[in-house]
């Protein structure tokens, strides 16, 4: 379960602009396993990340996060490796998508560069804010609409489905 | 008040009468594509933690495409994984090993104007040529669609690009996908509709807008889209495809656009990108001859039928250069059977192309003779990112398939036009 959206708090992890899925989940190791292919998740932009990132941890960045390929690994590495959110300025629609489905926050900030790398922010996605408390700093984002922040809430959207099919008897596997 | 195309799709999908950009509706999909990559090894979990089975078998297309060549175990696997799972599900429409998803589709006549498809591919917006509204999802979406038949959309604002006039010989959709990505930037369409429309479209084929729209992904569109006309028509007929016409499947004169650009084809030089960005574009004339050391003709952007036409145009008659390396990697077997038909495929040979199995290839990264250490290619795909064809060294180039076949005889950058106007003064 993604942690609640009131309380994301995580130190953050700096790149710039157009990260895209074949940094997050180069193709050649695709065909393996997450945990595998979490190793070398931006390892061409930043090869310690992979090793370094620490649970709770907020991935920063700026134009058109997640660019490129609609595959998904590229929010299950960063969810693997325990980033609970995303904050850049603007983001891949794909990616957007796929981040909400699979409950990893993507945070649209246009103040995103005021964030430096290791500063500690105190996320809130419903009120579109971030603060970085050492810094005395307060940035204003998008708020996340409410069906998305139920989404992430839920656990992504296949932990909702699995809600509603159930509340409607709607199991027919053999 | 007027509704663009793209509208008009998205409100028949969600049973409305009308929709405005930024409302949030739930549609119903008239088709789902899905691949090897994205599809069942990811879905089927998906599904059996729901506890249900597919929505529709027969709205379901699933090509294999993506760990083409298959030349190691774990490739294998999901080929296979892939095969049970359309067996399993009783999907008539699987096509293994036939070529690249988004051409196979409009190849065997699925893709008809005014359906709402999913696809699970980021290069999904090829659909659009079509008169689709076809977009790309990733597999948790997708396993969505597979369980319930629909998906939910925050309805796209539409960015108009006009077309104005036809291109010169040498110059393709390629080069005008490449000219606005240098221009607008791959933000630039920030998960809108591109929708092309001008008097130059008419002069376009069917391959042509397929490429058009394709590249919308590295505009960050959520999709392209083109109004179906006569060259559709045909196209479909040809196919298949059982389309009577009809359906007000273009955008109503007073639809309402987010921004609108032109693009006078006339005057489009040949395009080509430099590494790491499509963004990254300029005119061939300003790359200063760069050397490379493999010329790459592949992908669902760049080697269908008229691609490799392209290419020949350029190659017939002519060797490569002694230390470059030409791939081609036809885009479906039909287009590569054609080739074979029309002596296409014997200029390319001739000239000393190596031919690669139809599948996605190196241009996913995933399988196959990927980029070496410091290796430069010039690819006819639609993404140089970095590392994407391989090595994190390896440095990427993009380019239409004349400028491609042109620089893979000299071994460095070159606008294909030289060419053109050679064979044109020797005859
Ligand atoms: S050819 Fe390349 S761009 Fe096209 S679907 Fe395959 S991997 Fe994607």
């Amino acid at each position: 379960m993604p942690p609640d959206n009131r309380s994301l708090t995580g130190k953050a992890w700096v790149f710039g602009d157009e990260v895209n899925t074949d940094v997050l989940a180069p193709g050649q190791y695709m065909s393996g396993s997450i945990p595998n292919l979490a190793k070398h998740c931006l390892e061409s932009v930043d090869p310690d990340f992979a090793a370094n990132v620490r649970t709770g941890d907020i991935v920063v960045a700026g134009e058109n996060f997640g660019v490129g390929s609609s595959r998904e690994q590229a929010v299950e590495v960063l969810r693997a490796l325990g980033v609970s959110a995303v904050v850049a300025k603007t983001f891949g629609g794909i990616f957007f998508r796929n981040a909400y489905n699979l409950g990893l926050y993507a945070i649209v900030c246009g103040e995103a560069d005021q964030i430096q790398p290791g500063d500690i922010l105190s996320v809130n996605a419903a009120a579109g804010k971030i603060t970085v408390s050492s810094r005395k700093l307060a940035l204003t984002c998008d708020p996340v609409p409410a069906f998305l922040l139920e989404m992430a809430e839920q656990g992504g959207l296949i932990a909702g489905l699995e809600a509603r099919l159930s509340a409607r008897g709607g199991k027919n596997s053999t | 008040m007027g509704q663009t195309l793209a509208e008009k799709i998205i409100a028949r999908a969600a049973r409305r009468k009308s929709v405005s950009p930024g409302e949030i509706v739930t549609c119903q999909v008239d088709l789902a594509m899905i691949h090897d990559s994205g599809g069942p090894r990811r879905v089927a979990p998906l599904l059996k933690r729901l506890g249900v089975d597919v929505w529709d078998p027969d709205k379901i297309v699933l090509v294999s495409d993506h760990f083409v060549p298959a030349e190691d175990e774990i490739s294998k696997s999901i080929l296979a994984q892939t095969r049970d799972w359309a067996r399993i599900n009783a999907i008539k429409n699987f096509h293994d090993l036939e070529g690249i998803c988004h051409v196979v589709l409009p190849e065997r006549g699925h893709l008809k104007p005014g359906m709402f498809v999913a696809g699970g591919d980021s290069h999904s917006p090829t659909g659009g040529a079509f008169g689709c509204f076809m977009f790309g999802v990733g597999a948790t979406d997708m396993g969505g669609i597979m369980a319930t038949g629909e998906t939910w959309i925050r309805v796209p604002a539409t960015i108009r690009i006009d077309l104005d006039g036809e291109l010169e010989k040498g110059v393709s959709a390629k080069d005008i996908n490449l000219a606005l990505c240098g221009r607008l930037g791959m933000g630039g369409a920030k998960y809108q509709v591109v929708e092309f429309s001008g008097n130059g479209i008419a002069s376009l084929s069917m391959e042509e807008r397929m490429t058009l729209c394709n590249m919308t992904a590295e505009l960050g569109a959520m999709t392209g889209i083109i109004a179906p006309d006569d060259v559709t028509q045909t196209y479909l007929d040809r196919v298949g495809a059982d389309w009577a016409g009809g359906g007000d499947w273009r955008s109503d004169p007073g639809a309402s656009y987010l921004e609108h650009h032109r693009l006078d084809l006339n005057a489009l030089e040949p395009q080509v990108a430099a590494p790491h960005s499509p963004a990254n574009a300029a005119p061939v004339t300003n790359m200063g001859n760069a050397r490379i050391d493999r010329a790459y003709i592949g992908g669902c952007t760049g080697a269908k039928l008229g691609d490799l036409h392209m290419a020949a145009d350029i190659l017939k008659g002519k060797k490569i250069a002694p230390d470059t390396r030409l791939m081609v990697v036809p885009a479906s077997t039909r287009a590569l059977a054609e080739t074979k038909a029309d002596g296409t495929h014997a200029i390319l040979s001739d000239a000393g192309a190596t031919f690669v199995a139809s599948g996605c290839g190196i241009c996913a990264g995933y399988v196959g003779d990927l980029l070496g250490e410091n290796e430069v290619c010039l690819s006819t795909t639609a993404r140089n990112f970095q590392g994407r064809m391989g090595a994190a060294s390896s440095e990427v180039y993009l380019a239409s398939p004349y400028t491609v076949a042109a620089s893979a005889i000299i071994g460095r950058i070159t606008d294909p036009r030289e060419f053109l106007k050679a064979q044109d003064d020797a005859s």
